[in-house]
């Protein structure tokens, strides 16, 4: 590659007298047409990831929330819930500390922290480099803890079959509305910390009011991590994905099959 | 702050198809935002100052072409313009529409040299 400027030319030195490039200061500036999207190469990383996952008929999630929303502890005791059923890993993003693996290898699974550093939310390659150093949980549930952000981590798909945004009742109730992106392109809210209501000025129905006008689609369960209150509702969720991603898994590798029957037959 | 990821990925682009095209100098970026996008264009120009320091496109002005949200309200039965997620339908006042356009985050061209 030329040194000079990069260009790909095979000399490698400085540039000679015989080394002209047809841009060369001095050239005419050119238009190049590039229409391409900005978040293609993420687009990219994260179809990779998606197709590791159905292979292995893994049920993804990329939870997202507020810093301070119970994330964590409700993650911990779902774990807790379902690690003897089928197999639950984690990956979290925090920008430093392993702190939340550590509390989710307490309650049962496998976990590996991602420390974003200066990043505030995960991208789908360093998912894809989180998924080489944990064991993937064929069969079961991965949970992508992202990092405690309701405005970054909205556009970046990870792999994930759904985005789950957790909000608690003692943050505001217009965050649908402030935060719409992040709130339009999750498929579930769970509304935690419901043991508190009674104590914050926190109106549920203008909440979800809110979260329909920027997302008709969103289902919404209201739960309390630290009580159980409502969990058996999200865990029932959590497995009916889990057997969906399970049966896609298998129709995949009985159409494989049926193929490689049908050549064994063609050439026998 | 995630324009700084985004900048580093237009960056990424820009430096590959101008060096693919056999050009060494980047001077101008289009991109095409949509009005509706996750993305703070004070902020996205702040970032593109930092991120295109040392490279081919240091001096690159960065053009932003706005494109308007758009949609569909199955209500109204008819295409509607929409510039917020959460705005009603300006036809009928509900939040049943669904976005047809406004959400781009596209490189559209570069003036290279």
């Amino acid at each position: 590659m030329c040194a000079i400027c990069g260009c790909g030319h095979p000399e490698t030195g400085m540039h000679s007298p015989e080394h002209r490039h047809d841009h060369d200061p001095g050239a005419e500036a050119r238009r190049i047409t590039v229409e391409q999207d900005i978040l293609a190469k993420n687009a990219e990383f994260a179809a990779g990831n998606r197709q590791q996952f159905a292979h292995r008929g893994v049920f993804a999630l990329n939870l997202l929330s507020s810093p301070g929303s119970g994330k964590t502890t409700l993650l911990a005791r779902t774990v807790q819930a379902l690690h003897g059923e089928f197999p639950v890993a984690v990956i979290g993003g925090d920008q430093y500390t392993a702190h939340d693996a550590e509390r989710i290898q307490a309650a049962g699974a496998p976990a590996v922290q991602i420390n974003t550093g200066k990043g505030c939310h995960l991208d789908a390659h360093g998912v894809g480099h989180a998924l080489e150093r944990l064991p993937l949980p064929e069969g079961g549930i991965l949970f992508i803890e992202n990092v405690g952000n309701l405005v970054c981590p909205a556009d970046f798909d990870l792999g994930e079959a759904h985005k789950v945004v957790v909000l608690s009742v003692t943050e505001g109730e217009d965050k649908p509305l402030k935060y719409a992106n992040l709130f339009a392109a999750a498929g579930l809210l769970l509304l935690n910390k419901m043991d508190l209501l009674p104590y914050v000025d926190f109106d549920v129905a203008r909440c979800l009011d809110y979260a329909r006008r920027v997302n008709r689609d969103i289902q919404i369960l209201p739960l309390s991590a630290r009580t159980g209150e409502g969990l058996d509702a999200w865990l029932d969720w959590l497995r009916q994905g889990q057997r969906a991603a399970l049966r896609q898994q298998v129709e995949r590798l009985e159409r494989e099959l049926a193929a490689a029957r049908a050549r064994l037959t063609g050439s026998g | 702050m995630h324009e700084f990821s985004l900048c580093e990925s237009i960056l990424e682009t820009v430096t590959e198809q101008t060096r693919r095209q056999g050009f060494s100098r980047v001077r101008r970026v289009w991109l095409e935002i949509g009005e509706l996008a996750n993305v703070e264009l004070d902020a996205l120009r702040f970032a593109f100052d930092v991120v295109r320091r040392d490279s081919m496109a240091a001096e690159a002005e960065l053009e932003i072409i706005t494109l308007p949200g758009r949609a569909w309200c199955p209500d109204c039965a008819q295409p509607v313009a929409v510039s917020q997620p959460f705005d009603p339908c300006p036809g009928c006042g509900g939040f049943h529409w669904r976005l047809t356009g406004g959400n781009e985050l596209r490189i559209k061209e570069l003036e290279v040299e």
